[in-house]
């Protein structure tokens, strides 16, 4: 989410590939393994997903759950639009849809799912809608991207892939429900010289990946989509 | 999105249809442990009711206080209105005390257009003497929504003192925008004279009307703007325009049946009418909180940006 400020999503050549679609799958079907074993068997997990692409993330989630060990997970959506810090930046923004499962979330594991984590801000308005719902008996995190650069203490629980990034490049997860491929891609963002990225993430992600390369990597030549030679 | 919501007429068919979402989603709030949502906190509203009104301001004091905001109620009476303040020191007295948003009820219509160019915050008409009640055709809509399922296409009566009535103003332009065919029946002394420059058919005849109508929208006889004669007696107009169970078997099987309320039983709407399963009078009324919240939210929980900038979009 926070990730997806700006304009529309460019298409699924812009940019360069994080991960492409059998890397996702493979990630989320690990990220469900991690799952049943952090809960002993997933018994009494609630998926939530984050609109927009946390609640396909959620849905295919509890898929791997049910496949792995045929047991029936729940899942839904929480919308955390209303409880965001930052709506007096911007114009009021659409609602996204939210859906608690009938069992509802008290006394249960509740699994966040979102497909970036960056500031760390969604997941603390998340937090805080949760606590409107119901008392769940713990609250836990997954994420597609993490990307870094919090602003808060938050960390997630389950991550498909640590990516080093500098604060001004953006971060798109593409998905089949929404976007019509499944796709991570990093864009050089509209970034001006003087706003240049955060100190960078240190251990964050896998050997051979430093942080401080990515933005040199990032901008191809010729690959000039909108937003990658917007500079 | 404008700064104010004064006119339905003002509404885009993009806006109309932001504000019904929005309601549909925080409608699914409502059912919660706690119905509250921090959204508006620290934003003040301000109900500057010139005219008696419960339902209406009693829903946005409770669509203001379930997104966090404080609401200020100021009625006429008891105030310093009833010591003869203007308007305009009304309303320069409210932006002293730094109101976010100016909800109010005038027996003049264009009250709140002029007090838009007074106050800094948002002014959202509830309305405004014969002119218009925008947030209670966005209500309409949003029940006619939920009910059958859409509004684009649908025929819509709207039956009685359309004269008199905001209502049936706010709705008419409303439910055009939304692409619902509205037609008026009522005598023609409660026709207003330039209903031929709305978008809507006129028609005098309400048993011909019901058959190809997919809600009938039931106008509150106004008797207390009711100074002349529009009908001889109170039987009569019941009788010709009146919805009883036997008018209410010639709509078709879907059909519904509103009223904005507050009713007058065997006016114009039968007792039996009014309690039947097809009338929606009760579900407006709830409806009524999510769409104030909607409006609320939209208007009031945005960036302050435009109004720092002196604001380019009301």
């Amino acid at each position: 989410m926070a990730a997806m400020v700006g304009a529309a999503r460019p298409g699924a050549g812009d940019g360069k590939a994080v991960l492409g679609a059998d890397e996702i799958r493979r990630a989320l079907t690990r990220i469900g393994h991690e799952i049943l074993e952090r809960t002993d068997g997933g018994g009494d997990v609630v998926l939530l997903g984050i609109p927009t692409r946390g609640v396909p993330l959620a849905r295919r989630l509890a898929g791997r759950l049910a496949q792995a060990e045929a047991a029936d997970v729940p899942f839904g959506s929480l919308d955390v639009t209303l409880y965001r810090d930052d709506l007096r930046l911007r114009p009021a923004r659409a609602l996204g849809h939210t859906e608690v499962p009938p069992g509802g979330i008290d006394g249960k594991i509740v699994i966040l799912v979102d497909d970036v984590l960056y500031s760390g801000r969604t997941v603390r308005a998340a937090l805080d809608a949760l606590s409107d719902i119901g008392r769940p008996r713990a609250v836990q995190l997954a994420v597609l991207v993490d990307r870094g650069h919090r602003e808060l203490p938050i960390r997630p629980d389950y991550v498909g892939k640590n990516l080093p990034t500098s604060k001004r490049e953006q971060v798109r997860v593409l998905l089949a429900e929404t976007d019509g491929v499944d796709a991570v891609r990093l864009l050089a963002g509209p970034g001006s010289p003087g706003a240049g990225g955060g100190p960078p993430r240190a251990g964050g992600g896998p050997p051979g990946q430093g942080a401080q390369a990515r933005p040199a990597e990032s901008r191809q030549p010729g690959a000039g989509g909108p937003a990658g030679g917007d500079r | 999105m404008n700064r104010h919501l004064i006119s339905a007429a003002d509404l885009s068919r993009q806006d109309a249809l932001d504000i019904l979402d929005t309601a549909e989603e925080l409608a699914g709030l409502a059912g919660r442990q706690i119905p509250k949502l921090p959204t508006l906190r620290g934003r003040t509203v301000v109900n500057l009711f010139y005219e008696d009104s419960t339902r209406t301001r009693t829903s946005f004091e409770v669509a203001a206080k379930r997104l966090s905001a404080d609401v200020i109620n100021f009625s006429a009476k008891g105030s310093s209105v009833a010591k003869g303040e203007s308007l305009k020191d009304t309303a320069l007295t409210l932006q002293a005390m730094g109101a976010d948003a100016v909800v109010i009820r005038h027996g003049a219509s264009g009250a709140p257009h002029r007090l838009a160019r007074w106050v800094a915050g948002s002014v959202i008409n509830a309305g405004d003497g014969t002119h218009e009640h925008p947030t209670q055709a966005l209500l309409d809509a949003f029940t006619i929504r939920r009910r059958l399922g859409r509004v684009d296409g649908l025929r819509v009566a709207i039956v009685g003192d359309v004269l008199h009535s905001r209502v049936a103003r706010s709705n008419v332009w409303l439910l055009h925008t939304l692409g619902a065919k509205v037609t008026l029946v009522a005598p023609p002394t409660l026709l207003p004279v330039a209903v031929g420059s709305w978008p809507c058919a006129t028609s005098y005849d309400l048993p011909a009307v019901l058959p190809v109508s997919d809600v009938v929208m039931m106008l509150r006889v106004q008797r207390e703007r009711m100074a002349d004669a529009y009908f001889p007696s109170v039987r009569e107009y019941s009788r010709r325009y009146g919805l009883d169970a036997d008018r209410l078997a010639l709509l078709p099987g879907h059909a519904i049946v509103m009223h904005p309320g507050p009713m007058n039983r065997g006016v114009e709407i039968a007792a039996d009418v009014a309690d039947s399963p097809r009338s929606t009078v009760v579900e407006q009324v709830a409806n009524g909180v999510a769409v104030r919240m909607a409006v609320l939210y939209l208007l009031l929980g945005g960036g302050t940006a435009g109004a720092a900038t002196g604001d380019d979009r009301g």
